[in-house]
């Protein structure tokens, strides 16, 4: 510019510093790092990853502060960050439960128990209830077909579940919140 | 170096084409034309929506003739049953997943589904079933997003990031719930979009389309609440495309009609935006030399095209002191209505509804924008019409648009010259200024009128223009990768422009977002199109005795009678405005 303006009318170092704060260090250094690489969009998807590594999930903030300081459309993160299914748009619960819908379970009712769950939990497939205490997934076969219908929870497997069995299951988390895991499951040895 | 031929057979025939082109276009060199639905000749290869298979010889599945790129002795048909009834399948599929609502759809009889829907042959309805169902957003002041009537076809993807550079849209989930829209779905008013409006144009359903202000118009004409003073105003480009709408060939100039057309509706008066385009060179002119004397930055930005100035506000806010601080010609045009010409009607701007047609979406933003309204608050300009919202007015009362007398504009806001006409396409803000310029500068009264180097659709025009022994440096945008292109240049320093002309749309303003969808056999951003309808501004800039916006007795009084000097006191009351950096800030 052959004559520049007094007065800015950029807003450029407000909105990066404003996005500095949404992240760690370490993922504005990787940002950094690969900006001039060849296509150096491809790197959104690793970028992610490490944004949930770190938080458990992706949020609007740090999904945001990424689009700006990688320079990638925000339509294009959250697009991409939709489109996996590993990639978590809410905070997880504290305990994650995660029904089967493998061949077996799904066979042997797997939708009720699912049903059931959303009527317990109010919420759908993906997301967490407000309390911060559960978060739904659906999962492919989890390789205890024997116990169909199965669910888990955490790292708990719990099966053959008829939906009624859901509401007790549900109440040993809700009543032993510090506890790491309910001693006995159900039917698994 | 020529490229190598290709020999190959398609339905039977023998052909020869350029090694690279594919089974789409080589079929139409014999004339025929392959039903598509997601491809678009100016945008970048989707084949998403598998309208366009054809069978070849040695595969026994369909190929996508838009991206399959021919090869030596390959064997094509494109009408064989099988193929038929695939593209029917196909059609199907998108039929069952649409609503079933074209009779009361905004597209109904203009819409490529329904079109290809007709075409191949698609009878009943086999599969009812799950069909995806997702509220409007009508959060925006100028696109509403229909998700619902969305096939997936990404061709708004492409224009808001190939054409505009924007890139505000994106496919979110997957498969089944697929939905495009703006970044996490949110509301389009709080997206980086700039409300061009090219994703209306493009769309080939009403999955995007401007924000209706019919409805407005048709109340006010009734009278309903309250009868007020309607004003109406029309841009530089809505007589050049307006007659495609009712049967005129492309490119025919319909001025007269369109103001009669106007009367009969009802208006009170009828006046040309084309007086605040003359009003604006004026004015923009006075800048610009003041600034070419060391009295500001330079380059010199044009400040008419709303989608450039909010695309500037979210993408470029360092460059704001570079903009013209002008009000575009509709605002300016619609402030002296409520003002000026309300003073010697003695009426109350209270009581005025102004009108404003334009060829844009991003307009009916403008018209709300609060930095211009009037001091008590009121919008200067209360409703704005596309052509394709007039041309359906004007269809809908039953006005034989193309057998119409033709009328004449009101004074003294209906006056205008030449260079207000050319307003309305690519270079033509520049060549009219450039008139005036040259003028003002050599002190000769007939200076240059024609300056062929901004003419033509390419994008970004560059020319050295020397006038009076100095050497102007201009530079003409449309589309705004383009102006990208041009804001770098200007950033580095590497070019030394003096007066850059923006246009958000590819062409200007002929090819806006709120122009008439091109016949069947068009494309909306061919620049064929573009050279049809801004032949029809030049011509009818060519036929005037007035070519000169300082020439026009009508700004000239304006300026004795009520404004005084030009970028004066009263002028910068009501003839300029200012611009803040907007967020979300747009990635460049």
């Amino acid at each position: 510019m052959s004559h520049c303006c007094q007065v800015s009318t950029d807003n450029w170092e407000d909105v990066k510093a404003k996005c500095l704060t949404a992240l760690p260090e370490d993922i504005v250094n990787y940002i950094d790092d690969h900006k001039g690489d060849e296509h150096a969009e491809s790197n959104l998807i690793a970028i992610l990853h490490r944004v949930q590594r770190h938080f458990g999930y992706l949020g609007q903030e740090q999904m945001n502060a990424v689009a700006q300081l990688a320079q990638i459309p925000l339509a294009k993160v959250t697009g991409v960050a939709t489109f996996y299914h590993l990639f978590r748009l809410q905070p997880r619960g504290k305990h994650v439960i995660s029904v089967c819908m493998g061949t077996a379970c799904y066979v042997k009712g797997a939708e009720k128990l699912s049903q059931r769950l959303m009527d317990e939990l109010g919420i759908h497939y993906g997301e967490t209830t407000k309390d911060g205490m559960f978060s739904l997934d659906n999962s492919r076969c989890l390789g205890t077909c024997g116990l169909a219908p199965v669910i888990m929870v955490d790292d708990q497997v719990y099966g053959p579940v008829t939906p009624s069995e859901i509401t007790i299951i549900l109440e040993k988390y809700i009543k032993q919140p510090r506890a790491a895991a309910p001693k006995a499951a159900l039917a698994v040895q | 170096m020529t490229e190598p031929m290709i020999k190959l057979t398609i339905d039977g025939e023998l052909l020869e084409v350029p090694a690279g082109t594919t089974v789409m276009k080589a079929a139409e060199k014999l004339g025929i034309n392959i039903p598509r639905l997601c491809y678009h000749p100016d945008l970048s290869l989707e084949g998403a929506c598998r309208v366009c298979v054809v069978q070849v010889e040695g595969f026994n599945h369909f190929i996508a003739s838009c991206s399959q790129q021919v090869w030596e002795g390959m064997m094509v048909q494109t009408n064989s049953p099988q193929i038929r009834q695939a593209r029917r399948d196909i059609l199907e599929l998108l039929l069952d997943n649409h609503p079933k609502d074209c009779q009361t759809c905004e597209r109904d009889g203009n819409c490529e589904l329904q079109r290809q829907a007709y075409r191949l042959g698609v009878r009943e309805r086999l599969f009812e079933g799950k069909r995806k169902q997702y509220p409007q957003d009508e959060s925006s002041k100028s696109v509403v997003r229909n998700p619902e009537k969305c096939i997936l076809c990404g061709r708004c993807i492409r224009v808001c990031a190939e054409v505009q550079g924007v890139q505000n849209l994106s496919q979110h989930g997957r498969g089944f719930n697929t939905v495009v829209g703006p970044a996490n779905l949110g509301p389009m008013d709080e997206s980086a979009c700039i409300q061009c409006g090219q994703c209306v144009a493009v769309c080939p359903t009403a999955a995007f389309l401007e924000k209706d202000h019919t409805e407005r118009v048709w109340e006010a004409l009734s009278g309903a609440a309250g009868k007020k003073h309607l004003v109406v105003h029309t841009a530089p480009a809505i007589r050049a495309t307006i007659g495609e709408s009712f049967g005129f060939p492309l490119g025919t100039p319909v001025t007269g009609q369109l103001v009669t057309a106007l009367r009969r509706l009802g208006f009170d008066a009828i006046f040309d935006t084309n007086f605040g385009a003359d009003l604006t060179v004026i004015e923009e002119g006075n800048e610009f030399l003041k600034r070419l004397n060391g009295e500001g930055p330079l380059p010199l930005l044009t400040s008419c095209s709303p989608g450039w100035i909010n695309f500037m506000e979210k993408f470029y806010p360092e460059m704001i002191p570079l903009a013209s601080t002008c009000k575009s010609p509709m605002q300016m045009t619609s402030t002296l209505i409520k003002t000026y010409y309300a003073e010697r009607k003695g009426i109350d701007p209270k009581d005025i509804f102004v009108v404003a047609i334009m060829p844009c979406v991003a307009k009916k933003y403008e018209a709300a924008r609060p930095e211009q309204l009037l001091s008590q608050g009121e919008t200067v300009t209360d409703a704005v019409l596309t052509t394709r919202e007039l041309a359906w007015m004007i269809k809908s009362y039953g006005i034989d648009f193309a057998n119409l007398p033709e009328g004449e504009y009101d004074r003294p806001l209906g006056v205008s010259s030449g260079a207000g006409d050319i307003f309305g396409t690519t270079g033509g803000v520049m060549e009219a200024a450039l008139r005036t310029v040259a003028v003002k500068l050599t002190g000769e009264e007939l200076g240059p009128l024609v300056f062929e180097a901004v003419r033509g659709i390419v994008g970004l025009k560059e020319a050295t223009v020397s006038i009076g022994g100095q050497e102007i440096n201009v530079a003409v945008c449309d589309g705004l990768t383009h102006a990208k292109k041009a804001l770098a240049y200007i950033k580095s320093g590497e070019k030394n422009y003096h007066l850059v002309e923006m246009m958000a749309c590819p062409g200007g303003c002929i090819m806006g977002g709120g122009q008439p969808y091109p016949p069947f056999e068009m494309d909306v951003l061919d620049p064929e199109l573009a050279k049809l309808r801004a032949k029809a501004l030049y011509s009818v800039d060519a036929h005037k005795q007035l070519r000169r916006s300082h020439e026009n007795p009508a700004i000239t009084k304006l300026y004795e009678e009520y404004i005084g000097e030009p970028n004066g006191e009263k002028a910068h009351e009501l003839l300029h405005t200012h611009y803040q950096a907007r967020m979300p800030r747009g990635i460049r």
